[in-house]
Formats: structure tokens, sequence, C-alpha cells
């Protein structure tokens, strides 16, 4: 009973949190929105949009396309990161580390350099879908190469090295189609790899948004499995759970929103790998709570990361996975060295 | 009644872990199986929950070919405590216990999953963990957990069937006086009689004085099965573990000395 409560606590807290992150991402960059500006906005955008101010129309369509994205974005980051350490039953994984990310950058690297020559073009579609396919493709072809020849299962030593031989290979791809491309298509494939949310609009708000909120029910309807696999492969065979669909649709899950994610604001590294272990550290590791207070902790980091990114070189802004590579990496070092909690 | 019919199984260079093994197991006996190391005792556990799938032979539940039943319906009336489980993240002691009742809830635990766990905790001695984190626990403690965990997973008998539970070196990490007080918990728990136990053990002696029924393994072939009178005997010690022991029986009790 005790324990109920403080995971509800847990959840306000956070929800508070996510509230205050998305006003202060809205509220305040180059040019600062009060909130009666943000409240007129929002009335005028569906009444009489010509009449909007500048201050509105920056509201109404980068300010809070942006918070948005932010929040959806780092909640599939996060959740991403929950369900492949659940699933390796290791909390150093994370998506950029099984060559989630690399493959999705190799896609959309491909689509910046290519779509125009190949007038393969599905409209809006187009970036997603190269990026997912990347990503499918880069994740599996880690996950099947690093299973034993022998037993089938994949240590997490030869996983780690699989997806660092597989990261390198991807990026060597996006490297040469950078070098290849043309000056705008480099530009794009950089600023790509190194993660930003310039580009936020309501189109990629709608089609993360609805990535993440499905790709959330389905990970949270296999939470209880995941609980199962904690105590091992083995076992939670025992308890019931088919484990091969259960990996397969994890992978699954936790890759197309990974990929989608990733396609519209490029590769943020980190998010995946902390919060999971923060959000560990405050309630531990039953996913049923996990997962859902990844979401919001996630959402909350990256609206932090990306307030920062804007704000210390204002009116410029530094990519965003420069600001989430800064903070995570010590903290990576910081769970790496803390060994006996990992082997 | 569990049942192996015409087991053989053989890994990747042909060599035969289990070859032509037959057993059945009745309900409401304590059966243990024994043998020296290599002798296939876990290759045979194993196949008997189903983790290794032998070439030749069947596996039976009661009636039912094991091959045949679905892992979530097979998990509601059986049970396995495997060796070394290791968990990944921190988890608390109260919740590793519920995961005996995954097979019998969707989403959330009923009032009966609760009363199960808490009834099997009660009766390992173990509730006073309930709100432990299990990495911090010991070995026996995490030992003890796990077979609260086992025994809420078939904790209410089944319709119809028996229950069934499969113990892989259940008593490693455990003293002696928690050896002994398993083994009581144990034969207390046989007294439902629809209830199959088979486990793994290496103390002789312990299977002398617990045991209702011994098969003994000796490369990858049943050498004996019965009463612990029948099965230890000085020509099969001998056979198995080439060592020669002395067998005292003092009030109807067997005891080896080497």
């Amino acid at each position: 009973m005790q324990s109920s409560n403080r995971h509800g606590g847990t959840w306000t807290v956070l929800l508070v949190l996510v509230m205050v992150a998305a006003l202060f991402s809205i509220r305040y960059g180059a040019v600062n929105i009060s909130i009666g500006e943000m409240v007129s906005g929002l009335n005028k955008y569906f009444t009489h949009p010509e009449s909007m101010s500048l201050n509105e129309r920056i509201f109404m369509d980068i300010r809070l396309p942006r918070a948005l994205l932010c929040l959806v974005v780092g909640a599939s980051l996060a959740v991403g990161g929950a369900l492949m350490q659940a699933l390796f039953r290791n909390p150093i994984v994370e998506p950029g580390l099984v060559g989630t990310s690399s493959g999705a950058a190799f896609g959309s690297a491909l689509y910046f350099v290519l779509g125009a020559t190949f007038k393969f073009n599905a409209g809006e579609w187009t970036l997603p879908i190269a990026a997912c396919a990347g990503a499918v493709f880069s994740t599996f072809l880690v996950f099947f190469l690093s299973q034993s020849r022998d037993t089938g299962k994949s240590s997490i030593v030869s996983l780690l090295l699989t997806g660092i031989a597989i990261n390198a290979l991807f990026m060597s791809g996006v490297g040469f189609l950078s070098y290849i491309a043309r000056d705008p298509q480099a530009r794009s494939i950089t600023f790509w790899g190194l993660g930003t949310l310039s580009g936020a609009n309501w189109h990629s708000v709608i089609i993360v948004g609805i990535s993440t909120v499905v790709c959330l029910i389905i990970a949270l309807r296999h939470s209880k499995q995941l609980n199962a696999l904690m105590i091992g492969e083995e076992e939670a065979q025992f308890l019931g759970v088919r484990i091969k669909r259960l990996k397969f649709n994890v992978l699954l899950v936790n890759v197309v929103m990974i990929a989608v994610a990733t396609a519209f604001v490029g590769i943020i590294s980190f998010v995946g790998l902390i919060v999971p272990h923060f959000i560990r550290m405050l309630n531990g590791s039953d996913n049923r709570l996990l997962i859902r207070h990844s979401a919001l902790l996630g959402a909350i980091l990256l609206s932090a990361a990306d307030f920062t990114a804007r704000m210390l070189l204002r009116p410029a802004e530094l990519p965003i996975g420069i600001v989430t590579s800064a903070v995570g990496v010590p903290v990576f070092i910081i769970l790496l060295r803390r060994k006996n909690y990992f082997f | 009644m569990l049942t192996a019919q015409h087991i053989t199984y053989q890994v990747g260079g042909g060599k035969k872990l289990l070859e032509d093994v037959s057993v059945a197991f009745r309900p409401g006996d304590l059966n243990l199986i024994i043998g020296p190391n290599g002798a296939g005792k876990s290759t045979l556990i194993k196949v008997l929950c189903l983790q290794l799938h032998p070439q030749q032979g069947s596996v039976f539940y009661g009636d039912r070919n094991a091959a045949g039943i679905p892992i979530g319906e097979l998990a509601q009336f059986r049970s396995v405590l495997s060796q070394n489980i290791e968990l990944a993240f921190p988890l608390s002691v109260e919740e590793v216990v519920m995961m005996g009742r995954y097979p019998h809830f969707n989403a959330k635990p009923a009032e009966k999953d609760r009363a199960a766990c808490e009834a099997a905790m009660q009766f390992f001695d173990v509730l006073p963990l309930a709100d432990r984190n299990y990495l911090t626990l010991s070995g026996g403690e995490k030992q003890r957990i796990h077979f609260a965990r086992v025994m809420s997973q078939i904790w209410y008998p089944v319709s119809g069937g028996c229950r069934y539970i499969l113990l892989d070196e259940p008593l490693t990490f455990l003293d002696i006086h928690y050896q002994f007080d398993f083994m009581h918990k144990i034969l207390e728990l046989l007294r439902g009689k629809d209830l199959v136990v088979v486990g793994v053990v290496h103390d002789l002696n312990l299977a002398a004085k617990f045991a209702d029924r011994i098969t003994l393994l000796h490369q990858g072939r049943v050498l004996a099965d019965g009463s612990p009178e029948t099965v230890l005997t000085t020509e099969n010690i001998r056979t198995a573990y080439r060592l020669e022991p002395v067998i005292h029986r003092e009030g109807g009790e067997l005891r080896l000395f080497f």
C-alpha cells in the first residue's frame, strides 16, 4: 500500500514537471512569448488566423510544435531504452548501441542524397520510411549476428561488440554518402547526425506522436512478460512466456518507435540509456511502472536539453545531440564503473 | 503422474547424454534423481521440463503428451526451479514471488494471486523479506524466495489433474538447517496427494533420509530406480561413484559413509 502511494506520487511529480518543462520551452527562446500571447494565439489560430501577430505565429507554428515534438521524441527514446534494457537484461543497452540509430541515420542519408535522383517519393512519409527501413535492417542484423550459433542466445558482450561493428559500418556508409553529396544535402546529413528539433512542425508532431502513443501502448501490454524475463529466458518460459514472440514484438516496437523519432530529429544519444536508470533508482525495475515513468522523464529531459540547446548561444542554437551527449557521457561512465551492478 | 518414455538425448558430436531413459514419477511421492557428475541428471530434468527436446521418446504430464501442451497452459499447473537464477535489475521480493502468479492473471493480480503469494511466503518463512530489494539478499535467502515463487505458481489445486514441481538442485546455497527445513516442507506439501515433485540432489544421505523414490543415473542410463533401500546398495554406489561406501542401518534409517 505504501509503495503504491509512492508510485502515484512519482507519477504526479513527473506529470507536473512535464508541464513545467513544456511551458518553459514555449515561453523562452530567441523571443519570449507571454502567457497572454499563447492564449490569444491558440484562440486566433482556429478562429481568424489572418489576424495573428508575429509572436502568436511563432507560438503556434514554431514553439508549440517544437515543445510537443520534444515531449514525444523524449518519451520514445526513453521507452526505447527501457525496452532494450529489459529485453537484453542489461542496463547499459540503448538503441544507439545496438545499431538502431546508425541504421536510421543511413536510411535518412540515402534519402537525402538519392531521394532526388531516384524519384522515390512517398511525400512527407519518405524520410520516416527510409529511416525505419534502415533501423529495422541494422537492429535485426545486430540481433542475429550476436546470437551464438550453438545456443541461439546473445551474450551482452557479443551484442555490444556486434553493435559497435555494425554502427561503424553504417556510419561509414553515412560518411560516404555525405562525401559524394552536394553541399546542402551534406549539411542536412551532418546536422541530422547531431540531432536537432529545429525542423519541428505540426506534421512531424502528429507522425511521431501517433508512433509514440501506439508503440507505448503495445510496450505496456508486454510489460508483465518483460518482468518475467528479468529472472532469465528459461525461467520466463516456465512462467508461460513465449520468448521468441516476445523478443520479436518488443524489438519491432522499439525499432519503429526509435526510427520514426530519429527520422525527424536526427540522432540523439544517451536519453534512452540514462532515463530508465534514474527511474530504477527511484522506483525499482517493475517494467509496468518503469515504461510509464521513463516516458515522462524522457519527455522532461529532452525538453530541458532542447531548452539548453536553444538558450546557450541565443539567438543561434546548438544541435541537441551535443547537449545530451555532453551530459550523457559522464553519466554513462559512472554507470559503467559501478560494475557489480551490471555483470 | 509424470512419465518419461524411452528418452534419448544426444548432443552435436553424437554423444548420448541420455539413452533410452524411462521413468515414472507418482504424485504424493518425493522423487529424487541422483547420480555422479555427467550422469545426465540435469539433462533429464531439462527434458522433463521441456527445456531440451529429446531426439527420441516423449514426456507425459498425466496422460497428455507434453509436446502438445501450450506453454501458457503448462505454466498454470507446472513450475520449475532452475539453478543460479540471477536478476538483472533490482526488484522487490514481493514482485519476484508474484511472478509465480503471472501465468494466472492478465494485467493486474487478483486477490487470489496476492493470497497465494502471501501464503507461499509465509510457508517458506520469507514474509518479513517482502519489501526488501531482491539483489540485497544472501544466496540462501534468494533461494527461499524462489521456493516461494515456484510454490505460489501452483498454490491452488487444479481441477482434474496433478500439479507438478521440478527442482534442479534446490539445495545449493542452503546451510544444513535450511536443507532439512526445505525437505520437511516439501514432505508437508506432498500430503496434498495431487502434487508430483521431482528433484535433483547431490547429497546421498539427504536422498536416503527423505526420498520415497530414488532414480540413480549413470552414464545417461537409469542404473537403479526404486526405494532408497533398493537403490542405495554398495554395488550400485560402487558402479556409479567409483567409491566404496559403508552403509549403516539404524532404526529404519539408511546412512552412508565414505
